[in-house]
């Protein structure tokens, strides 16, 4: 049953991901139509398909798929936002119901996790197909803008929608390679072993440190999860839900203190007309430090 | 010699410091990795199209825009916008904290609903603002530099620590997905409901800082009243 669902959600997704690279094709105006539709159709085709191609044309396909977006080929298109005019006439006809299709898919989610064995990702398929549902109902919009609307904003957040998978991926090959080990290695030769505190404090600030230079959290906790937490926090018997949620948490306290998470920090502060660039990072650092050494003391406490 | 293999680490900090395209910066860094530790050019493909299929969980997420795309058009952050603009609420602080604590709820419900373009910038930012000058009168370009610089982290504070919240998101499906291929077998249930203390702590020292900031805020600018 789930996994015949969440095989359904795969389909659909990878569906989502083709329509976006057809809208692209199909894009009189679109600067980079071809590049942009091959991008979003080998995408799709990936998630439709998935274990049924051999994973060594998957692995060539992403690497394609990076030579698209390093020569600046995958773009967005001339799909537009509605006007601001009938925004605002559409709120005023639909009022505070427009918030029931919003909130749906959370809850959705959520009561499938709660009250089914299903779990959360196929209740958030579930919540996600019922809101499209609720949102054509009480928004009374025209069925064309399916497509339309998710192809706009897929190509808005552009090829990052593949980031996440890329870093597990990449996280896989330094798990082939050794790299945690190498850390681990070099890490190791500070850490005392066997002593639950050091190991702690090494786990979260490794985390901090490794998110501040690569800017990005998730990449740093597959590394450093194997690296440091596995043998000097998860060995010595912590509860791994508890020890992973806090450290992947004390990686975004590293986040909110770098440059490199240029998206959460830097842009703000020119969205926002700052005259100091680092601004935004300036009046997140006292909470951030703060919130790093909360970290360790509930790891430490909580976890054992 | 050993320490050759952190060459991908050293890759993806070069990449992102010139601020070169990441998804290429980062497939250079992994292939370059598994070739200086001798896994053969075949075996990194094979690798890395197994980790992409395994992890498609993480993209899922592309169902729920459609219904966002469609509720945009139609006025959903018009309507948010109105609101929460008839909360009136006395001073920066207070419109600051009250954003934070919305935020974190909607993070914590996988909603989108936030965003330094979509709800600072237009919305929250002036309200501060305005609610700052309505109690000292006129504020100093420094005054509003340092709202402004709250205004973004509260944001930022909310989207982190509240998101993991939420069952299905990506933070918290990487944490169990990276566990499963060490070995550690944990549930995506267990792993958001422990991210529930952080996003509350999160929470509260956030307001600390907005009460702070309005303290500094009614020194600086009292003296013009």
């Amino acid at each position: 049953m789930k996994s015949i669902i969440l095989q359904i959600m795969y389909i659909l997704t990878g569906l989502v991901a083709i329509a976006a690279g057809v809208y692209a094709l199909t894009d009189k105006e679109h600067k980079t139509k071809f590049s942009t539709g091959a991008f979003w159709i080998i995408f799709g085709l990936i998630f439709i398909l998935g274990k049924s191609i051999p994973s060594h044309i998957v692995g060539g396909a992403i690497i394609f798929m990076g030579f698209l977006t390093a020569l600046k080929r995958v773009g967005t298109g001339s799909q537009t936002n509605s006007s601001e005019e009938y925004r605002i006439k559409k709120s005023e006809i639909i009022g505070n119901k427009i918030f029931i299709p919003a909130l749906s898919i959370g809850l959705i989610a959520f009561a499938v996790a709660q009250f089914t064995k299903l779990g959360g990702l196929v209740g958030l398929g579930i919540g996600s197909v019922i809101a499209l549902v609720l949102a054509f109902a009480i928004t009374k919009e025209k069925p064309k803008y399916l497509g339309y609307e998710s192809s706009r904003i897929l190509q808005q957040i552009g090829s990052t929608t593949i980031l996440p998978q890329l870093l597990a991926a990449l996280g896989a090959i330094f798990a082939m390679a050794g790299v945690g080990n190498v850390i681990a290695d070099l890490m190791g030769s500070i850490v005392p072993e066997e002593n639950i505190l050091a190991g702690v404090v090494m786990y979260c600030l490794g985390m901090a440190i490794f998110t501040m230079i690569m800017g990005n959290a998730f990449a740093a906790f597959a590394v450093i999860t194997a690296g440091i937490g596995i043998p000097f926090v998860f060995s010595l018997g912590a509860d791994p839900a508890i020890a992973g949620s806090l450290a992947l948490t004390a990686g975004y306290c590293g986040t909110l203190m770098t440059p490199m998470g240029a998206n959460f920090n830097i842009v703000p502060a020119s969205i926002m007309e700052m005259k100091n660039k680092n601004g935004v990072i300036l009046s997140q650092i006292p909470v951030a430090m703060i919130l790093l050494v909360v970290h360790i003391v509930l790891m430490y406490f909580w976890a054992f | 010699m050993v320490t050759l293999k952190l060459i991908g680490i050293i890759i993806i900090v070069i990449g992102f410091l010139l601020k070169m395209d990441t998804i290429a910066v980062v497939i250079i860094a992994g292939v370059t990795t598994g070739l200086v530790s001798g896994i053969g050019f075949f075996d990194i493909l094979t690798k890395l199209g197994e980790a992409f299929v395994q992890t498609r969980y993480m993209t899922v997420f592309l169902l729920t825009l459609s219904v966002v795309g469609i509720l945009e058009r139609n006025g959903l952050k018009e309507q948010a916008a109105k609101c929460i603009g008839k909360m009136k609420s006395a001073t920066t602080g207070k419109v600051l904290s009250m954003y934070m604590i919305l935020r974190m709820i909607f993070a914590a419900l996988s909603l989108r609903l936030g965003g330094h373009v979509q709800f600072i910038r237009p919305l929250i930012y002036p309200m501060a603002q305005a609610a700052g000058e309505k109690k000292n009168g006129l504020l100093t370009e420094n005054e509003n530099e340092k709202i402004k610089g709250v205004a973004c982290a509260i944001e930022n504070y909310g989207n982190f620590f509240g998101q993991n919240i939420f069952v299905a998101s990506g933070g918290v499906l990487l944490i169990v997905g990276t566990l499963q291929e060490l070995g550690v077998v944990v549930t995506p249930y267990a792993v958001s409901k422990a991210a529930i203390p952080i996003g509350i702590i999160a929470v509260i020292f956030s307001i600390i800082q907005n009460k702070f900031l309005e303290k500094k805020i009614s020194k600086i600018g009292g003296e013009k009243k």
